[in-house]
């Protein structure tokens, strides 16, 4: 079978906001729901400024680790976890996830949340990987054993009360490890 | 690539932040596609996806990720990929002149302003192989070249019966199928008298979370293609003509619609194809 030429990505561009957000994007889970957790943080540029025009999704497992092929993302009924989401980050370079902690998906693998990271000025989308702070398997994860300290840091999100904090650095100092699949 | 990647980087430290757009001509902006264009050349590499750091278009300066990507192995929650179907779109989404769209209010006065056109085509992986029953996201201007957004400055006019964003649902040969009317092209602020060629926006899913993609469609013989930095920043010819799409006279309806054939090629490692999928 002959590899076909992949079509080129192109930058979401700054109109995006009448076609890709709706209601419910972020909301995973309803918020305040027992085992509901918000993710949150900020997308960032080279010189540390907010992106008010970026877009953040996130696919995952559920809490037990199952990989979830569930119809339901694009009307939330507030009952079924369809593991994707969608937020737009607001004026302030900021965007918000209702959602679970995902489970490991096989015995002694790390969970995580994949990513893809969209922006006006971003000439193609960026993966990405949210792991779970202290989690006893990011020992073992062949991508974050790979990574120096300053590297690994960067794809480990913040606990804090009410869940998890993880930043997106674009650029910069603090620039987050993007991925390559093949 | 490291010769790409250094040439983009030393254009953009020699280049004028974008505050000053306001001072830089359409000349020096093709005079800096021209040059990393051939360095590129030089280089033997072209690049068939944008170069994320690509100074003509200003606001990618700040927004690219300096360091290459980290290879990484899919885990398996990458393989798999986020469910959608018919219980969640209506197929009247697709018809973007009749504003089904969900987050508006649906009672059009009248049809829109502008040339009618039929976009078609199918969604496939790089072994041909279609991607069934996937979301497809489509956004676009009006055809005065004017979107519907609170920070649109463009002071074309508004058409009141078009909003220009629709869904659909892939079929089981992973053809997708919009009902709209073409985009004008519009200027922007990248540089004096910028102007981006007609396009619309695609968002997709493929059969894997790796092969997420957002890109734009464009169409043939656009006299702007040359002067886009947006389009150019993908410097392989060949990948660049991957996103015009081609006019096509048997999806032209008699007597009504212009019809254009793009067909869209995901990249990204999947799960091995099953039967199931098949019948999906």
């Amino acid at each position: 079978m002959t590899t076909l030429l992949p079509t080129p990505g192109q930058t979401v561009g700054p109109f995006f906001g009448q076609a890709l957000p709706y209601d419910g994007d972020s909301t995973l889970v309803p918020a305040g729901r027992a085992d509901a957790i918000r993710l949150h943080g900020w997308v960032r540029d080279g010189q540390g400024q907010p992106v008010p025009d970026a877009m953040i999704e996130i696919w995952q497992a559920d809490a037990e680790g199952t990989i979830v092929q569930q119809e339901g993302s694009l009307h939330r009924d507030g009952w079924t976890f369809t593991g994707w989401g969608r937020a737009a980050t607001d004026l302030t370079g900021h965007y918000t996830f209702s959602t679970v902690v995902p489970g490991p998906t096989a015995e002694g693998k790390a969970p995580f949340f994949a990513v893809a990271v969209f922006a006006r000025g971003l000439l193609d989308k960026l993966f990405t990987r949210i792991y779970l702070p202290d989690h006893p398997a990011n020992a073992g994860d062949p991508l974050l054993t790979s990574l120096s300290d300053e590297e690994r840091a960067t794809l480990l999100a913040t606990a804090e009360p009410t869940g998890l904090r993880f930043d997106v650095h674009l650029q910069g100092e603090q620039e987050t490890v993007f991925l390559h699949h093949r | 690539m490291t010769t790409t990647t250094d040439q983009a980087l030393e254009a953009e430290q020699g280049a004028v932040p974008s505050s000053d757009a306001a001072a830089t001509t359409q000349a020096e902006i093709s005079a800096e596609i021209a040059e990393i264009s051939q360095s590129v050349e030089q280089a033997g590499e072209p690049v068939n996806q944008p170069l994320l750091g690509y100074a003509p278009y200003r606001s990618s300066i700040l927004r690219h990720p300096t360091k290459d990507p980290r290879h990484a192995d899919p885990e398996e929650i990458e393989l798999w990929t986020p469910c959608f179907g018919h219980s969640e779109v209506d197929p009247l989404e697709a018809n973007l002149t009749i504003g089904a769209h969900a987050g508006t209010n649906s009672t059009y006065a009248g049809e829109p302003l502008g040339e009618r056109i039929t976009v078609s085509g199918r969604i496939v992986d790089g072994d041909g192989r279609p991607v069934v029953g996937q979301l497809v996201e489509i956004w676009q201007a009006n055809a005065a070249g004017r979107y519907v957004h609170k920070h649109e400055q463009h002071p074309a006019p508004l058409d009141p019966n078009f909003v220009g964003v629709g869904r659909c649902i892939t079929g089981a040969d992973g053809s997708y199928h919009f009902q709209t009317i073409k985009p004008g092209p519009y200027p922007w602020g990248n540089h004096v008298n910028a102007w981006r060629p007609a396009h619309i926006h695609f968002s997709v899913f493929g059969r894997a979370f790796t092969q997420r993609l957002v890109t734009q469609m464009y169409f043939p013989g656009d006299p702007l293609f040359a002067l886009d930095p947006i389009y150019q920043s993908i410097t392989d010819q060949k990948a660049r003509d991957a996103l015009v799409a081609t006019y096509d006279h048997d999806l032209t309806a008699p007597e009504y619609s212009m019809g254009y054939n793009w067909d869209i090629v995901l990249t990204g490692p999947a799960r091995t194809w099953t039967e199931q999928e098949d019948n999906r």
